[in-house]
């Protein structure tokens, strides 16, 4: 066999030590980022270290910065949260289930598939304005919650659906199949299996969508969500604000002690935010099957 | 020649333009095993997946020609895949048991299909399922755990157990013991030649030397033409016939091994 | 072509059944020989052989079981392997009666000589030669000649028929050589049985190529219509 003779140079500690740089690079780039989230965190947590009181949580927002708080943009964003889940869920989970289980696989499937797939990366402005000309004016909901609810819907719906697929896509075709040759309707199959199997990841998708919806700003503004509310929303129809606006609103006053507030507002947003990724990696690892 | 529980008659399965299966004629013996063998990519899981209509979940699967069952056709467009599967089981080659409890395997496809029974005869149902599957004194004492905490061997019984709970006439095997090893192979092979006193067995296997050993009948697939990429059955004979003295220069090639 | 070590191992399992075929072929020409002769250290000679003719046969035995058990052999290889030992079994026997023949020549010693029978030496020669067509045509799997060699053994059977009578007339003309005659008789009979056996291999030859078993032992078709 071997008809030939081959030399060998292997001159490891070259390579190894080519392979130590480049892991040192790789290092540095990670440390870069941690370091410039660190500085972040801490400037605003000791920026608004000294508003972080229970007033922040009890006042509406004043003009007097002591006296200011942001009570009703945490309400609105609670509101607006629970809301948009609840019309976003049975909308884009039932969405992605009739695209991946049940859709005929034509061209009119795939337009559609496209089509959600590129709505998941428009700017969120562009929903804002859809939301001014069709909720706002076109159903006359004003600046309500409700108009707010929609909007936001319509911005993490694609985002739902995409990740609803994914993660019906995670569940093995060797499980379909089992259900299937057991003589079960598709509806059956996936109401037992492929749902069950599939809740953790798509939950998990549902929440990331949600926090990206706690974080917006720009759709909400373009709405008219108000800067200042002095009441508690009472229902969906009451105009509203969300603590983004309201944060954004205090950096923009020319007073130092606001923007102090702004950071006070910031840790709470990321407190909210953090929370609740870690409540969706909590139930991924909860919920997620092995095969 | 025994009674026939299948009778395919002028079988082809498209998928797309592509013709994977052509003008297949077979009769299933009732109450035997019959094996299907042939060189890989000749469609013989295709046509095994053909029987219970398994195929047409396929996008762009077409079936032409007729499957007699009970004296039905069923690609009759009266007829309902979901029922067809119902009376003709699968087990896959590898095994796919729920990752639910070892009970829930067994018990699903009995109360989807309808079974409205009382828990103690339910409970007694999944017994005799896992008793026929020869795994329910390797369970018995825990039933409620997960069926993906069994071995290798015992989920592929436990997908037989799964299968034979709906009380099928015909149980398609394909490939159930090539993810296996050798001492696994066996008890599968042998709980096979168990449940063909009750059901009709059909299984596709790429080991020669198993089909040799488990099935009765067995089918020699191989492509039409060197040039076309169509496979069909070239010759159906007791499996000792086939192992000993085919008929078919193909078949003898193939199983001597001097195939290609 | 895949299996090549089969192949390769299949031939040399012929050129086997062949070593062992002249081996057998040897013994019973020398046998024979040795009556002719009252050779005595002849006869022992060939029960010497017939320990190795065994050895052989074991030795074909033992490589064909293990190529069964490990190269799974199926179809026409299967069909020839098991061909293989039963052609070396009958070839053993064969050899058995070469050695049977050696012991008649070892204990006639004591005997007064006598003229041998002519047709035993002439049986020896055709049944030899039929042996060693019919495992010519065993290794080159040839059917015509398997199918056609079994009818050769009605001249066997004639030159024993033949020796029969020559052996009744010289005990009628000297009751003294009784003895010797059943000896020789018994001599001619082992022969009668060596080319019977030829036609088993031929049968084998028609089976390992063919898959068909047939019966090609003609004579006992022959006696039971000659019965009726």
């Amino acid at each position: 066999m071997k008809g030939y003779e081959v030399r060998f140079e292997p001159d490891l500690p070259r390579r190894q030590a080519v392979g130590r740089i480049w892991q040192g690079v790789a290092l540095l780039a990670i440390l870069m980022g941690i370091a410039v989230l660190l500085t972040l965190l801490v400037r605003v947590f000791l920026d608004g270290l000294p508003y972080l009181r229970p007033q922040l949580f009890t006042e509406f927002p004043s003009r007097f910065p002591d006296k200011a708080g942001l009570r009703s943009a945490l309400q609105g964003s609670i509101w607006l949260m629970v809301l948009t889940a609840l019309l976003s869920f049975p909308l884009g989970v039932g969405a992605g289930i009739y695209l991946e289980e049940f859709a005929p696989k034509n061209a009119i499937t795939r337009f559609i598939e496209i089509n959600i797939a590129n709505l998941a990366g428009v700017p969120s402005i562009i929903y804002g304005l859809l939301g001014l000309g069709l909720f706002v004016r076109g159903l006359g909901l004003g600046r309500s919650l409700l108009a707010g609810v929609l909007t936001m819907t319509l911005v993490i719906l694609p985002v739902i659906i995409v990740s609803t697929r994914e993660s019906l896509r995670a569940v093995p075709a060797s499980i379909r199949e089992a259900a299937l040759a057991l003589g079960a309707s598709r509806w059956e199959m996936v109401r037992d299996h492929v749902l069950v199997y599939s809740m953790g990841g798509i939950l998990t998708g549902m929440i990331l969508a949600l926090s990206r919806a706690i974080g917006e700003t720009a759709p909400l503004i373009t709405i008219g969500a108000l800067t200042y509310i002095a009441f508690d929303p009472r229902g969906p129809l009451d105009i509203f604000t969300v603590l983004p606006i309201q944060i954004f609103n205090w950096v923009s006053m020319p007073q130092e002690a606001f923007h102090r507030l702004a950071a006070a507002g910031i840790v709470i947003l990321l407190a909210v935010l953090l929370s609740m990724n870690a409540l969706a990696i909590w139930l991924r690892n909860r919920l997620q099957k092995r095969w | 020649m025994d009674p026939i529980a299948l009778e395919i008659r002028n079988l082809r399965v498209y998928y797309d333009d592509f013709l994977a299966i052509k003008d297949v004629n077979l009769s299933i013996p009732k109450n035997q095993i019959t094996a299907i063998i042939g060189p890989s990519g000749v469609g013989k899981s295709t046509l095994l997946r053909a029987m219970n209509r398994m195929n047409e979940l396929v996008p762009g699967c077409r079936t032409e020609g007729e499957i007699f069952f009970d004296g039905v056709n069923i690609y009759d467009p009266k007829v309902d895949p979901v029922e067809v599967r119902r009376r003709i089981g699968m087990v896959f080659q590898k095994p796919n048991p729920f990752p639910k409890s070892i009970y829930e395997n067994v018990a699903w496809g009995l109360r989807i299909n309808g079974f409205r029974g009382s828990r103690s005869q339910m409970d007694e149902m999944v017994e005799q399922a896992l008793r026929a599957a020869a795994l329910w004194d390797e369970v018995k004492d825990k039933l409620h755990q997960s069926g993906l905490s069994l071995s290798g061997g015992q989920q592929q019984r436990l997908c037989i157990a799964r299968a034979v709970a709906l009380q099928p006439e015909i149980i398609l095997l394909d490939e159930p013991a090539s993810a296996l090893d050798p001492i696994a192979t066996l008890k599968i092979e042998e709980l096979m030649r168990e449940l063909k006193k009750d059901y009709t067995l059909v299984i596709v296997t790429h080991n020669m030397q198993q089909a040799a050993r488990v099935s009765d009948y067995t089918a020699m697939m191989m492509l039409t033409s060197q040039g076309e990429r169509s496979g069909t059955v070239i010759e159906f004979d007791r499996t000792k016939t086939i192992f000993t003295n085919p008929r078919d220069k193909r078949t003898e090639d193939y199983v001597t091994g001097r195939f290609g | 072509m895949p299996r090549k070590l089969l192949d390769q191992e299949l031939q040399r399992l012929k050129d086997e059944i062949l070593v062992l075929g002249v081996m057998v072929e040897r013994s019973v020409l020398d046998a024979v020989e040795a009556l002719r002769n009252r050779d005595h250290k002849m006869a022992l000679r060939i029960l010497e052989l017939d320990q190795k003719i065994n050895a052989q046969r074991f030795a074909i035995e033992k490589d064909a079981i293990a190529l069964i058990a490990t190269q799974q052999p199926m179809a026409r290889d299967l069909r020839l392997l098991t061909a293989i030992l039963a052609v070396s079994a009958e070839l053993e026997r064969i050899g058995d009666y070469a050695k049977g023949i050696a012991q008649i020549t070892l204990r006639m010693n004591e005997l007064p000589s006598s003229p041998l029978i002519g047709g035993i030496p002439r049986m020896a020669q055709k049944a030899t030669d039929m042996l060693h067509r019919a495992l010519s045509a065993f290794v080159n799997e040839d059917t015509a000649i398997a199918q056609a060699l079994p009818r050769e053994d009605d001249e066997v059977d004639a030159l024993y028929l033949l020796v029969q009578q020559q052996l009744l007339h010289l005990i009628q003309q000297n009751p003294q050589s009784a003895e010797r005659a059943n000896w020789l008789l018994w001599a001619a009979h082992n022969l009668e049985r060596a080319a019977d056996r030829v036609t088993n291999i031929c049968e084998r030859t028609i089976y390992a190529v063919t898959g068909e078993m047939v019966e090609m032992d003609v004579s006992w078709d022959e006696l039971k219509e000659e019965n009726q």
